[in-house]
């Protein structure tokens, strides 16, 4: 190699790369057998928290999966074959991405989804880059109760083009609709909001999507497919664009992914999704088949001008999300997020039933909700870990203001015994 | 008014202040099927050899630029649900949008019916 590029020496070759970069050495230990290797991994996994009981969310939920969904999407035929290179030749994918776009439109309530994006963030940059070549415009006003992880992206995304983000502050735990109506002006793209907030509130944008439409604006929300076994989807309150992440349909935490994120829309923007669509279409014999379709949208014919460029989609964890809806079915849906509600209800009112401890929300909530402590949030939260309980997500480091509020998280698979355990654990530590 | 060319297969017909654009029928002939129009916003103004509007066909994805400056004020609805009308009559019916605005001198950079005839025996 060195010959080939003429470079006299390896440190030569890298010489390109500022020294701060370069590793100072490769402190690796020696080959081991495949036996050893696995004890190490079990010993690791072992030390990784899997009896830590978790009441956190923020946008990536602990929910059952059912075992068929690891069984039909570790077949061979999908997992191997998971994304289509040579797209015709693959039915079975395609007619699977062709249900996922169809399950994804069914729960946001809309009419054309693309085949999945890369997760929840990059679905909501996405919305809002979608928003911007629909308007024409170059501003978007986005609810600061929108998760601070996802807003980062959206301000990552839209840093280099020359498009503002106006952030509008929450009203205590809920959207200040007042103030993001009154934030829409003549060159406003869209608002993107979050329904529950990253609060845990549940909220009403109808009115919201009306006076954006009226000003020419589009309504973005970003949604939690589990909570729309409950809460009114996107589509019912007038949205123009759902996202979202997908974790939760069938796909374990794992340390932070593979997960997937669904973006959809109304039908006369499908020109403007990025990323693949799988369509439905007729042989010459007249037999059904499934094709990508309006691939003019799409990197490999428009280059630099495709709806996407930095769009990447996530067949095999859209897949298990796919599994997951139909087995659970629209009812199996209802009742999932029925359990989660009456769930964090239970704990809502056990934990606000502690001295000094209170529900920040004003209104009605699904499985999250913020309670505002004695002390401060974050350290309550590493006191309890060492008793096995994560109890929430602090809100000091995202929202200055709120370091005595946390956001607490009741899934379907919390027992009525762990929620006890975690009020019996909060009171004892908020006492001492 | 008569039809004048670009080399990108776009035409202009001037009728006073308004310019109608549209693509040749070399053009639409070249493309095959069309799929579908993406048709310019009301109101965008556009210089000379500006991106105007997109057209995909089973074979290509295109970009149409504006034969001449000036601003939207009518687009042809009918390539909405008809794009196949550009294969049909694509320097009639087919046409895509109307400009306002523009400067006709710089009509002298493009060329007439006889002219273009002449230039796509060159292709």
């Amino acid at each position: 190699m060195l010959a080939v590029t003429g470079a006299g020496s390896v440190e030569e070759l890298f010489a390109q790369i500022p020294d701060e970069l370069r590793a100072k050495s490769f402190d690796l230990p020696a080959g081991m057998s495949e036996f050893e290797l696995m004890g190490i991994m079990k010993e690791k996994a072992a030390a990784g928290g899997a009896d830590i009981t978790p009441f956190i969310g923020g946008g990536l939920y602990d929910h059952i999966i059912p075992a068929a969904v690891d069984h039909l999407a570790g077949r061979a035929e999908f997992y191997t074959a998971y994304t289509p290179y040579q797209p015709e030749c693959s039915q079975g994918t395609l007619q699977a991405l062709y249900e996922y776009q169809t399950a994804i439109c069914r729960l946001t309530g809309m009419e054309a989804s693309n085949a999945s994006l890369y997760d929840g963030g990059t679905a909501v940059a996405e919305g809002a880059l979608m928003s911007l070549r629909i308007t024409g415009r170059t501003r978007v006003v986005l609810d600061a109760s929108v998760n601070p992880l996802h807003r980062e992206i959206v301000r990552g995304y839209l840093a280099s083009l020359s498009a503002e983000v106006s952030q509008v502050a929450p009203d205590g735990c809920g959207s200040d609709l007042a103030r993001l109506i009154g934030s829409i002006d003549g060159n406003t793209a869209a608002v993107i909001v979050q329904n529950p907030n990253f609060f845990g509130s549940v909220e009403d944008f109808s009115l919201l999507a009306a006076k954006a439409h009226e000003l020419g604006a589009l309504l973005i929300v970003s949604c939690y497919p589990i909570a729309l076994g409950l809460v009114a989807s996107p589509g019912e309150m007038g949205a123009d664009i759902a996202v979202g992440d997908g974790q939760s349909l069938g796909n374990p935490l794992s340390f932070g992914g593979p997960y997937f994120g669904f973006i959809a829309a109304r039908k006369r923007f499908i020109r403007n999704l990025p990323g693949r669509i799988v369509g439905e279409t007729a042989d010459k014999q007249g037999r059904r088949g499934y094709v990508l379709t309006l691939q003019a949208r799409e990197q490999h014919i428009k280059r630099h001008k495709a709806t996407s460029n930095i769009c990447s989609n996530q067949s095999l964890c859209a897949l298990r999300g796919l599994i997951f809806s139909a087995a659970l079915g629209k009812k199996g849906f209802h009742e999932l997020a029925l359990l989660n509600y009456d769930k964090a209800q239970y704990a809502r009112s056990v934990l606000s039933g502690i001295e000094g401890v209170s529900v920040l929300n004003a209104g009605a909530t699904f499985n999250e909700f913020t309670l505002s402590l004695p002390r401060e949030g974050a350290l309550v939260v590493e006191k309890l870990l060492g008793s096995g309980v994560a109890a929430g997500v602090p809100l000091g480091e995202y929202y200055p203001g709120m370091e005595h509020a946390i956001v607490v998280t009741v899934t379907e698979k919390r027992s009525k015994a762990a929620i006890d355990r975690l009020a019996a654990l909060l009171e004892e530590a908020l006492c001492s | 008014m008569a039809k004048f060319f670009t080399k990108e297969h776009e035409w202009v017909e001037i009728e006073g202040d308004q310019a109608t654009i549209g693509i040749s029928g070399h053009a639409a002939h070249e493309l095959g099927d069309i799929t579908f129009v993406e048709l310019p916003q009301m109101g965008k103004s556009v210089k000379q050899f500006d991106t105007l509007a997109g057209i995909e066909s089973v074979k290509a994805a295109s970009d149409i630029y504006a034969p001449i400056s000036g601003r939207v004020v009518q687009v042809n609805d009918k390539l909405e649900d008809a794009p196949e009308l550009v294969n049909e009559s694509a320097e009639a019916d087919g046409w895509i949008c109307k400009l306002e605005g523009g400067d006709p001198a710089e009509l002298g950079s493009l060329m007439d019916a006889a002219a273009y005839a002449e230039y796509l025996k060159g292709l």
